[in-house]
């Protein structure tokens, strides 16, 4: 795993979608720090997160998984600046890793999900959801790059992307990456991208729900998909009241 | 006893599309008093879903013309949430799926909208859910459908007994049901037309009541029927008037 020594550019490609300005504001210390997290064998370790904030942040999480251990991370980036979670996970024999994200917000701010998940032995699986909803010029990025090593059959990864503009000027990224070795290994992938279903939006408003409250329940459904998996209701609840209280905001 | 107007369209026209509007109601005049129950009926195309989506205020629907008057306010004064709150319920021809929202969550919200609006008390989870177990019941709906996602693998007739039970739930002062007949075996019209009846049939209520058939005018017995063709009502009469639809076809009655 390299350092790295210059700021990256959008040629680098784990950071084309990135608002290389806001790096720049950032430099090369406001990107370079790692939290490293190991979940030893049979374990499972859970992370949530919200991240974003007024300024550029740039998050990123090393995590290695020992045999039969599970790493679970779940996430909401609502930030108002560039917003960056990056993470990369090399899971052991029979490991499984976990993503759960939700980029969402306006302005013109990216927000951006970044994941290299390395099957580096057998019977691995791994499964990530990321729901982006945007409006304004904003942009959500799911990049997700999966490795699988030349011994490590069986391996299972998923990953789904489903992004959902509010506004004509607004934009969703899913850009999969797979880079396989293995022969006996499935990997699947899906990226959709929509708006708010019109005929849904008159139905609620035919039984009396305003179109801010007919919207939010879109919305709550929408990302909804990417906590099914958090099991700890608490945690989920604060994911989504972080992400749902960020369309208040909204005209 | 003294007539109280509930409903009165006068020369109604409207269009529908955006880039291409097309005329389809053209002068349609319609009154409906407190305690009747108001048959619509007509050939297809005729215009009797737009009448429904134009009172229900649907994006996409452009009145060029005329009035409506809904309990004494200007029915286009309101946006589509505001008159359903103030009392209208709009019975879909084709009930929406929402994935992702079950029914309960949609009815409670929908129903405290439409209290908070009219300056009432919200209900709580615990009162909402016997209210919602009571009209699921009239309906002869399982209350573990009511979890599920609204419409959500529903099948024809489920989501038209769904209507009804949602109707059951916002007690709305005045019902527009389009075709909530169509899709319906015997029995579950049975239900369906006992369901109207019992909820809408008041002193205080009204209902306009779009069917192609009389055997859902057998339970819910209109007081008075109107046929639309081409975007008007071309004739008025009391039930013996879908009796002879019935029999004679829209040609023959109406030449
Ligand atoms: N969204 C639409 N765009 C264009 N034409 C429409 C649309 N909705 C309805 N129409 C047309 O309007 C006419 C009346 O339709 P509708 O009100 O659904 O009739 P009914 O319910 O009486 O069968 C039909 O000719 C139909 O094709
Ligand atoms: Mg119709």
């Amino acid at each position: 795993m390299t350092q790295i020594a210059t700021l990256p550019t959008r040629r680098d490609e784990a950071w084309r979608y990135a608002d290389i300005d806001a790096v720049e504001r950032l430099g090369l210390a406001g990107i370079s720090e790692w939290q490293d997290i190991a979940v030893p064998a049979g374990e499972t370790k859970r992370t949530c997160m919200v991240v974003g904030g007024d300024a550029p942040e740039v998050t990123r999480i090393r995590m290695s998984v020992g045999d039969g251990g599970r790493a679970e991370v779940f996430a909401t980036s609502a930030g108002d600046d560039y917003t960056r979670l990056e993470i990369e996970v090399t899971l052991g024999k029979g490991a499984h890793f976990e993503f759960g994200g939700v980029t969402i917000g306006g302005g013109d701010a990216t927000r951006e999900f970044v994941t290299q998940t390395v099957h580096a032995q057998p019977d691995a699986t791994s499964n990530q959801i990321v729901r982006s909803v945007h409006w304004g010029t904003a942009a959500g990025n799911f990049l997700g790059e999966i490795k699988v090593a030349r011994h490590a059959q069986k391996t299972d990864a998923a990953q789904d992307f489903k992004g959902l503009l509010l506004e004509a000027g607004a934009s969703a990224n899913a850009v999969p990456q797979l880079e396989i070795f293995a022969d006996d290994v499935k990997c699947a992938h899906g990226a959709t991208v929509g708006q708010l279903d019109e005929a849904a939006r008159f139905y609620m408003a035919a039984r009396g729900l305003s179109p801010e409250m007919a919207r939010r329940l879109l919305v709550q459904a929408f990302i909804g998909d990417a906590f099914v998996e958090l099991e700890d209701e608490e945690s989920r609840e604060k994911l989504l009241e972080a992400a749902l209280s960020k369309l208040e905001g909204k005209l | 006893m003294e007539l109280k107007q509930m409903l009165k369209i006068t020369d109604l026209h409207a269009t529908v599309g955006e880039a291409d509007p097309k005329p389809i109601l053209k002068g349609l005049s319609l009154e409906v008093q407190a305690g009747e129950v108001h048959a619509i009926m007509g050939p297809n195309g005729a215009g009797k879903s737009t009448l429904a989506n134009v009172l229900g205020g649907k994006p996409g629907y452009d009145v060029t013309s005329g009035s409506v008057e809904f309990m004494g306010q200007d029915l286009f004064d309101l946006d589509p949430h505001e008159r359903a709150a103030t009392g209208l319920f709009l019975g879909f021809q084709y009930p929406v799926e929402i994935p992702g929202v079950s029914n309960v969550q949609f009815l409670r919200e929908a129903l405290n909208a439409q209290r908070k609006f009219r300056g009432e008390e919200p209900l709580s989870g615990g009162e909402f859910l016997k209210l919602a177990k009571e009209k699921a019941a009239l309906l002869k709906m399982d209350m573990e459908m009511l979890k599920r996602q609204v419409n959500v693998g529903f099948s024809g007739g489920e989501k038209k007994r769904a209507e009804m039970v949602q109707m059951g739930i916002l007690d709305p002062k005045f019902a527009v049901l389009d075709e909530t007949d169509s899709g319906l075996d015997i029995d579950a019209l049975r239900i369906v037309g006992e369901g109207i009846n019992s909820i809408m049939r008041a002193p205080d209520k009204g209902v306009l009541l779009i069917t192609h058939y009389q055997r859902l005018l057998d339970v819910v017995k209109p007081d008075k029927v109107s046929i639309l063709a081409d975007g008007r009502i071309v004739q008025t009469g009391g039930p013996e008037l879908a009796l002879r639809l019935e029999d004679e076809g829209y040609d023959a009655v109406m030449a």
